[in-house]
């Protein structure tokens, strides 16, 4: 039963999938002549891209609160420590083109009259660090919180309240000139990402296929995990926690595996999403935004991740086209928009859809239905 | 100390001044099958709470096969040394299948790594099926474990203890809500079970307690009133007095 997850028929599905995120933009970008109706203009593929990143946000929310019960309210913080990761070794190849034309110190800190590089800026002019501090900042700062929340029993709507603390504190704290991230207004101005220019529709399109890819990637480790026996024991300790405790599991590790992983996911999306929007400030921890993930992922279909995929490229679809022509209407969509699929369509949006196959199934009353869901 | 399977002594527990557990001492032997009685609030889930490690007592010792202290130990860690609970009200993971209530019950590693890489080998796949026979649930092994009537619910936790070879099994109201039918079957099943290992169970039920025939502890506010034989208990003055008289 759980090799069914990763039969022929799933990964045709997820090739088909995975090959049309992958082909479909840069073509229509690169291929289509710009005057053709199809042609995809250069402004708009990084906002793919971006779409993509909150995606991978979404699947790691996805990971702990719809398959292991947790509502983190302070994810996207581990998605702006991730940002703020790659904004340093962006900053770092800026090099002497900066304003004041500093070799080692960027533009805020040599405004600020400091000397020298502070220690933890040190190695972010290499790639391969700053890559891997994408994933251990995250990963690292998830695993102490969780392992003081969970240890305490700290569960449900009271950690989703300190994991917005947790997520305000942070933000309070980058506003700050002495943290050393460019206070106020983080960090822009970058230049090159492995010596091409972030700018060139190229290095846009290369961005773009590596959000799709880190999606995918992403998508790869939810289902493997979900699939598996812990992905059963999550589930279960999400309906009955204490009764897992006496079957002999700990709980604790499980959720810390599980918030530590999903925390590296999204510290990965902010990774892949700083360079494609040029900057990183610490409104990224603002506590609105990680409220904001929750309800992609409600939107979308909680516990299921192609709806975590699908509720936040389609949230942020409405509020690229929203934000734009009724700017004044888009929190009040919103809010509505979260109510709405709570009280109406509580499986959110891939719910609304498998509904319809399952009552058939019903119809031809064949039970015993199978009750596995599909990931 | 004893070589006792379960040695409790003197335990209290007391939640707001009102002591669920007052100076409670009981011992239950290898191999034993034990049952509980007493009214509402005699203490019965509590001491279940205790030696499960739910919850701490403020006084007293609460020790397995005579060396595990279990005041020490957290939940997780008493159910890996064989201590199998039954709750009064029926938990199963609802929404998994009842195939998968089984496999987590499955004895076997409970580390999180493990779980992250574990496959079901063919071994389990027929202990799961055998247990699914025996508990009477194997056409409905596909479905939803919330699907299941309140009986069958109650079936599906006796066969995730039995699954996990636990030593000492506490089943806490094991037949409540059931059919007399249901009553009778689950009396079988509980005598089957306690020929290779320790049962205590709680009940309310007499007519169940008296067709399993074993040993009665009678507690009442919290400590032990009389112990004996169903017919030695029931014709205990205080007992009449304070539980079955009414």
């Amino acid at each position: 039963m759980p090799d069914a997850a990763w039969g022929l028929r799933f990964w045709l599905r997820f090739s088909l999938a995975g090959a049309a995120l992958l082909v479909l933009v840069p073509l229509l970008n690169r291929g289509v002549a710009p005057d053709s109706p199809f042609a995809l203009p250069d402004y708009l593929v990084p906002l793919f891209g971006k779409y993509l990143c909150y995606a991978i946000l979404a699947l790691s929310l996805d990971l702990i609160w719809g398959y292991a019960g947790i509502l983190s309210l302070g994810h996207g913080a581990f998605f702006a420590l991730g940002g703020y990761c790659m904004g340093m070794y962006l900053m770092r190849q800026i090099g002497t083109r900066g304003v004041y034309g500093n070799p080692v110190l960027p533009d805020f800190m040599v405004f600020l009259n400091w000397k020298e590089l502070p220690w933890f800026w040190w190695g972010f002019d290499h790639f391969a660090w700053a890559a891997a501090m994408v994933l251990l900042v995250p990963g690292v700062f998830a695993f102490v919180f969780g392992w003081l929340a969970f240890r305490s029993r700290v569960t449900g709507v009271y950690l989703s309240i300190i994991t917005q603390a947790m997520t305000y504190a942070l933000w309070l704290a980058f506003f700050r000139n002495d943290m050393g991230f460019g206070g106020n207004n983080g960090l822009t101005d970058f230049k090159d990402i492995l010596g091409w220019d972030v700018h060139l529709p190229s290095t846009r399109i290369g961005l773009y296929l590596a959000s799709a890819l880190g999606l995918g990637l992403a998508y790869l480790v939810c289902r493997y995990i979900t699939r598996s026996k812990l992905g059963r024991v999550l589930m279960a300790l999400r309906d009955a926690e204490s009764r897992v405790r006496f079957l002999g599991y700990s709980t604790t590790n499980a959720k810390l595996l599980v918030f530590t992983v999903s925390a590296v996911l999204a510290g990965l999306a902010g990774a892949l999403y700083v360079p494609q929007v040029g900057i990183i400030n610490p409104s990224e921890f603002s506590t609105g935004n990680s409220i904001e993930i929750a309800i992609w992922v409600s939107v979308g279909g909680r516990g299921t991740l192609v709806g975590a995929i699908v509720g936040a490229v389609l949230v942020n679809l409405a509020k690229t086209w929203l934000t734009g022509a009724f700017p004044e209407l888009w929190l009040f969509v919103l809010g509505g928009l979260f109510v709405l699929t709570t009280l109406a369509f509580p499986q959110g949006i891939v719910g609304l859809f498998r509904r319809l196959p399952r009552r058939r199934a019903r119809e031809a009353a064949a039970p015993p239905v199978a009750a596995e869901e599909q990931a | 100390m004893s070589d006792a399977l379960l040695y409790l002594n003197g335990v209290t527990v007391s939640f707001d001044g009102f002591k669920a557990l007052n100076d409670l001492s009981l011992i239950v032997e290898d191999g034993e099958l034990r049952t509980i009685i007493g009214p509402n609030g005699a203490g019965k889930t509590t001491m279940m709470d205790v030696v499960t490690g739910k919850t701490r007592p403020d006084s007293g010792e609460v020790f397995f096969r005579g060396t595990a202290d279990l005041t020490r130990l957290d939940e997780t860690a008493i159910a890996n040394l064989g201590i199998g609970r039954k709750f009064q009200r029926p938990t199963v993971f609802e929404n998994l299948g009842v195939f998968e209530n089984l496999e987590l019950a499955l004895a076997g590693s409970r580390s999180t790594w493990h779980s992250l890489f574990a496959r079901l080998d063919s071994a389990g796949r027929d202990r799961i099926a055998a247990t699914l026979e025996r508990i009477g649930l194997a056409e409905r092994a596909r479905l939803p474990a919330g699907a299941l009537s309140h009986g069958q619910k109650q079936w599906l936790e006796i066969g995730m203890l039995l699954i996990h070879d636990r030593s000492l099994l506490l089943l806490d109201e094991p037949v409540a809500g059931m059919t007399d039918r249901e009553t009778e079957e689950t009396a079988a099943l509980i005598l089957d079970l306690a020929r290779d290992r320790t049962i205590v169970v709680v009940e309310h039920d007499m007519a169940f307690v008296r067709s399993l025939g074993a040993k009665v502890t009678v507690l009442h506010e919290g400590a032990v009133l009389a112990e004996g034989s169903v017919e030695q208990v029931q014709n205990h003055p205080r007992v009449i007095d304070v539980y079955l008289g009414r």
